[in-house]
């Protein structure tokens, strides 16, 4: 019975980058949408700030898995992968801005204030003083949000995304159904694996990047 | 005479500092003692010790005959009995001034709601909160809680009460309506044992007066002997800075 | 345009069955998953040692592998040791188990934030720890984890449409069938986005009403 899992572990090991490649694709997406998104509704005017509302409701009160769907059907002859980045990665950047929109507001307005009273621009300021303290705030629930994004690269599978899960799903499946615990225990332990690293680096990232005296959260969530 | 309350060698270490070094007295029924010292001398912790918030590491603590720091004693029912009043009034911030004063009978003393209800105003009243029966803990001010606090300890006849530096946390014209509360109730015969730096008030109702520094007791004896002719040069000493402190004129005032 | 509003309207009935489901899912899991939840959380704040290894070890586990994969696991995975579940109450355990261990935490932090005096107070007064956490700590623990609970919950109103992958009649399983029938997958889908967001958004108002219900008067920002 283990031989299985011996034979198939490079299949389901490929699915893991798969899943990684997929993960990094759409949190990237999600990133710069998701700080443009930030800004506008923090520096917008009236009319930016309402767009950005709309779309961050509409990704954020809409299941993954509908979104999936709509952006594999709705754009027809694009890959599964893609149409999972667009999916994922929009509805990343909706989160995502959530977190950045918190981390600029943290930041005092009298930060604001000094660099445009020795002359900067608003971009400018925004660029050089605001983010890159707001990074750093956004760190810690940033860190939660990616462990949650990693896991929902196994959405992915519905719309024919040959990930980690679908695989296991393909194993079970050609052993007749006589491995499935041990197959998806298996790809259970992998994920477990995966955000615990993940959760580790970004832990010691943050601790890195910290400014003295800015907050910390604690490590595990 | 029965006592009320006796501590017998009381020792307590917070890992390898020793607070508390050998504590032993008595109280009668009635008896009004109040605890001064440097801060961070174990008073606290002395009280703690008496009802086992903080179980003592050496020696025992008897109420009226029954032995607290027994290991087989029913210590809530003997806690139910010694009533604690915080330096942060820990009222339970979710209920009513009604509530927080009615609680403890219905729960503990098993005691019908409307009885409860009942017993609770008649206490409110008497520490002159009755017309705030229905408002929370955040409505009220310093002062009004701590006399909240004072009522629910009341509520349950306790045999004693332990005050744990009572007025410290209040601004300084709240302390006034606290103390008057306090004053009243050991002219009314309750037994009373309070930490504080209150002299005013030591000097008008207390018994005795303990002065305790670094874990022992150093000098004790009524307020009037203590304050003018103190024996010990450590008390004196105390006496002197709080004299300093808080001025001459406050504590005569008081 | 008004060709969409037909299709609309005749795949309405099938969506609306389906959002039944949907909720009848949500409604076993919230109250299954918080009630694990706090029992977690209680045995991980005053537990002893061998409660708090099992809670700790469960949040884990749950927390950190994909909701879909332990709904695979308990539907696909437990008939192979004896338990065969229906769709329905495989995707009701799966989901109140995954969400368990979120509340755990959520609770637990509630629960450590509650000022230590108040336990303090409460023993003082005669009360069992029992009692303490009874009468003193959960009420206000209670109200202090409502936004995180209501969060909890508007996601997991959201995450029941993973049901459809064992093959629960919800209302994104609806939608698929609509599209297999019509080849209309995008518009059927989207019909099923409004209606997941005219759900979630209801939700929202409600909880808030209801954290606006139990707000205890003079404390702010909790």
């Amino acid at each position: 019975m283990y031989k299985v899992i011996l034979e198939e572990l490079p299949y389901l090991l490929q699915g893991v980058l798969v899943a990684l490649e997929l993960l990094l694709a759409f949190i990237s997406l999600g990133f710069l949408v998701g700080a443009v998104l930030a800004v506008m509704r923090v520096y917008g005017n009236r009319l930016l700030v309402l767009l950005a509302i709309l779309i961050e409701r509409f990704f954020r009160g809409v299941p993954a898995v509908v979104l999936l769907f709509l952006f594999f059907y709705g754009l027809s002859g694009v890959p599964p992968f893609v149409a999972a980045v667009l999916g994922l990665g929009l509805r990343s950047a909706a989160y995502q801005s959530q977190i950045f929109k918190g981390a600029i507001q943290a930041i005092e307005s009298g930060q604001m204030t000094a660099a445009r009273a020795l002359g900067m621009g608003k971009l400018k300021a925004i660029r050089c003083i605001i983010i890159p303290q707001a990074l750093r705030l956004a760190i810690g629930p940033w860190s939660n949000e990616f462990a949650s994004e990693l896991k929902d690269t196994s959405l992915a599978y519905t719309i024919g995304v040959i990930e980690l899960l679908r695989r296991a799903k393909y194993i079970v499946s050609y052993t007749y159904g006589n491995n499935t615990l041990l197959v998806y225990g298996v790809c259970a332990l992998m994920y477990l694996v995966l955000v615990r690293t993940g959760n580790v680096i970004l832990y010691r990232l943050e601790r890195r990047l910290a400014i003295p005296g800015f907050e910390r959260r604690e490590e595990g969530g | 005479m029965a006592l009320t309350l006796v501590i017998e060698d009381i020792h307590k270490a917070y890992g390898n500092l020793e607070v508390l070094k050998g504590i032993s007295f008595g109280m009668q029924k009635g008896d009004t003692k109040v605890v001064i010292g440097p801060s961070g001398t174990g008073k606290s912790t002395l009280l703690r010790c008496i009802n086992r918030l903080s179980p003592p590491d050496k020696g025992q603590v008897w109420l009226e005959g029954e032995e607290i720091t027994h290991s087989k004693s029913n210590i809530n029912q003997l806690r139910a009995k010694i009533g604690f009043v915080f330096q942060d009034f820990n009222l339970f911030s979710h209920l009513t001034a009604l509530k927080n004063v009615s609680i403890a009978p219905m729960k503990v003393m098993r005691m019908k709601k409307k009885e409860a209800a009942k017993l609770a105003m008649e206490e409110l009243e008497k520490v002159g909160l009755g017309d705030k029966a229905d408002a929370y803990p955040a409505q009220l001010s310093g002062g009004q809680q701590q006399r909240v606090s004072i009522a629910r300890a009341l509520a349950m006849s306790p045999k004693l009460i332990l005050f744990d530096e009572p007025t410290s946390a209040l601004d300084p014209e709240l302390i006034g309506e606290v103390l008057e509360v306090m004053i009243n109730l050991a002219k009314d015969g309750m037994t009373m044992l309070v930490v504080s730096h209150e002299m005013g008030f030591a000097r008008s109702v207390a018994d005795e007066v303990i002065f305790m520094e670094q874990g022992v007791i150093v000098e004790q004896g009524p307020p009037q002997q203590l304050f003018a002719s103190p024996k010990q040069p450590r008390t004196r000493e105390f006496l002197h800075k709080i004299t300093e402190l808080y001025g001459e004129e406050r504590e005569k005032g008081n | 345009m008004t060709d969409f509003f037909h299709f609309a309207r005749a795949s309405l009935p099938l969506l609306l069955k389906g959002t039944g489901v949907t909720l009848q899912i949500w409604g076993w899991c919230m109250v299954g998953g918080t009630i694990l939840g706090l029992l977690l959380a209680l045995g991980r704040v005053y537990g002893n040692r061998a409660i708090y290894a099992f809670s700790t070890g469960y949040i884990e586990l749950f927390r950190g592998t994909p909701m879909l994969v332990q709904m695979l696991f308990i539907y696909f995975g437990l008939p192979e040791i004896g338990v065969m579940l229906t769709p329905v109450i495989a995707a009701s355990v799966a989901l109140g188990m995954n969400t368990a261990a979120y509340q755990a935490e959520y609770f637990r932090g509630a629960i450590q934030s509650t000022k230590a005096g108040q336990m303090t107070a409460a023993r003082s007064l005669g009360m069992s720890k029992a009692q303490a956490i009874c009468y003193i700590i959960l009420p206000q623990a209670l109200r202090i984890v409502i936004p995180q609970w209501s969060n909890e919950s508007i996601l997991l109103l959201k995450y029941s449409s993973i049901a459809f992958a064992i093959g629960v009649p919800e209302l994104m399983a609806r939608a698929q069938m609509i599209g297999y029938s019509t080849f209309r997958f995008f518009d059927a889908f989207l019909i099923a986005a409004f209606i997941y967001l005219v759900l979630t958004t209801v939700l929202a108002q409600l909880l808030d009403m209801l954290a606006e219900k139990v707000r205890i008067p003079g404390q702010e920002g909790r």
